[in-house]
């Protein structure tokens, strides 16, 4: 049987009206948003299954468009995020589509660049606000968003991980949980850390000659 | 320390304590907070409850889906203008419990508690009491602590999720909490504490989760009206000395087990009940 404390009967403070609907969908938004480059002048969002069907009436849309604009779940701003999008001169799309084999809750966000390449984020609401982040730009994946996260691509040689791992240690940041999966001999390694990721590291890491490609994020909100 | 309503009524017996001052101490020991803090977090709890609360009292707040809103005004100013069935005291809190409803509908903020679709009872409730009684809001955060040890119960045993166990286990705990909540903060016993909160699930037993659109509003804020007064009379209730013959704890089972028997239709699918009608699917089709 669980613990449960006070604050999980009488909590959390949210924005209604579902913790699903509202901060799921606005955390998986920033979430992406702190992955992808912010340069973004269009975002097109996907809808699958139940986001598919309810995200007027819930609100989804606009707990998206928060979170791609950077709004933490508690941002009382949430339900004039359209506006503020159209402000702000970004386009917004939403279109219903079938992703496959995914939660019910899914949505897919492709952020659109002048100068850059598309970039996309899938991630589900799971319940009470928890989500995870499935896939980047093709690539399967599989965080939360709840720790210190850092995703790395690389070309998969003798020795990349102990040398990532030993620049986490001399920063002396313990490392919570990794994986590591490999296509074509690319490795994608998702590391989550149990503190934030301060400025240089990811820099350090990047000057690894076997890396492709290094992001980090930190915990959103919930 | 407690999993279930006796051992919380042997523990409060045994030390000579209230329900909330057991739960302070069950909170304080398993996460580890200091004390202050502990109540601080809870001030803002309250401080969030008393925003919505009176946040559509004095003006039109409709949902996002445009479906539903603006009651919670209307109950107010006829409470102010008539000479109302109920009286003051239900009339006023049915609005509060309501404002937080339309609140939590037009996407501002709201405690979930224990979720977000019955979030306006117990801060109805614990704020009618508090004008009733001429209490401080030092009691009313320890009734939220009194609140919280009984959704913690059910939560342990049960659910609180409509999904899992239909809106008995959300509003009907709701309620639950916040009868237990004003029985401790009006004088009464552990004891009656909890009798009043078997009455008020007692009182839904079997109670569908059948929201219209699958959105949490129809009929969602109603009950979080009738929830709240199902708790104001179930609290006099025990005041007075009505006792529940079956205790608390088995009625959180009866409850547990008639969720589970409710078919998949009438946990919040949005396929059967009030969501199944020809207006239903009507307004489903119309957002
Ligand atoms: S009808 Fe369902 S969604 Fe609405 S309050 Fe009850 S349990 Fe929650």
């Amino acid at each position: 049987m669980k613990n449960y404390s006070v604050f999980d009967i009488l909590g959390p403070i949210m924005i209604g009206p579902s913790s699903s609907h509202t901060a799921g969908a606005a955390r998986i938004g920033k979430i992406a948003r702190e992955l992808a480059d912010d340069s973004f002048y269009r975002v097109t969002f996907y809808l699958h299954g139940s986001f598919a069907k309810t995200y007027k009436g819930h609100g989804t849309d606009k707990a998206l468009v928060a979170g791609i604009l950077g709004m933490n779940p508690s941002d009382e701003r949430i339900r004039d995020s359209l506006q503020i999008a159209k402000d702000k001169g970004i386009e917004i799309e939403f279109i219903e589509e079938d992703l496959g084999y995914v939660h019910p809750n899914t949505v897919k966000i492709l952020f659109h660049y002048k100068n850059l390449e598309d970039y996309y984020v899938i991630g589900s609401s799971i319940g009470g606000g928890n989500v995870i982040i499935t896939n980047i730009n093709g690539t399967d994946i599989e965080f939360s968003g709840d720790y210190p996260t850092i995703l790395i691509k690389y070309n998969d040689r003798k020795g990349v991980i102990s040398r990532i791992s030993s620049i986490l240690s001399n920063h002396d940041i313990n490392i919570a949980t990794m994986k590591v999966t490999r296509e074509n001999k690319i490795a994608t390694m998702i590391t989550e850390l149990d503190s934030a990721i301060e400025d240089g590291i990811i820099d350090e890491i990047a000057s690894l000659e076997e890396i492709i490609y290094i992001t980090g994020i930190n915990p959103i909100e919930r | 320390m407690f999993n279930t309503g006796s051992e919380l009524i042997k523990l409060c017996n045994e030390k000579n304590k209230k329900i909330s001052e057991i739960v302070i101490e069950k909170e304080l020991l398993n996460s580890g907070i200091k004390y202050d803090e502990l109540m601080n977090r809870m001030k803002e709890i309250l401080k969030t409850m008393e925003n919505s609360s009176k946040y559509s009292l004095d003006k039109e707040v409709v949902s996002v889906s445009r479906l539903t809103g603006g009651n919670a005004i209307k109950v107010e100013e006829y409470k102010n203008t008539h000479k109302t069935i109920c009286g003051d005291i239900i009339n006023s809190a049915m609005a509060m419990a309501l404002s937080t409803s339309e609140v939590n509908a037009s996407m501002g903020k709201i405690v979930a508690a224990p979720t977000a679709g019955a979030s306006g009872i117990v801060p109805a409730a614990l704020f009618t009491v508090k004008n009733r009684l001429n209490l401080s809001d030092e009691d009313i955060i320890s009734g939220l602590f009194t609140a919280a040890g009984i959704g913690e119960i059910v939560a342990r045993n049960a659910t609180v999720s409509g999904a899992e166990g239909g809106c008995q286990a959300e509003c009907g705990v709701a309620s639950a909490m916040a009868a237990a909540a004003v029985v401790e903060l009006a004088g009464g016993s552990v004891e009656s504490s909890l009798d009043a909160a078997s009455f008020c699930i007692i009182n839904v037993m079997g109670l569908v989760c059948d929201p219209v659109a699958g959105l949490v509003e129809y009929p969602c804020a109603l009950r979080n009206a009738s929830g709240v007064a199902n708790a104001l009379i179930s609290a006099d209730l025990a005041l007075a000395g009505v006792k529940s013959l079956v205790p608390f704890d088995e009625v959180v089972e009866a409850m547990y087990k008639v969720g589970k028997l409710l078919p998949e239709s009438l946990r919040e699918t949005a396929l059967g009940g009030i969501a199944d009608t020809e207006t239903g699917r009507e307004a489903k089709k119309r957002i």
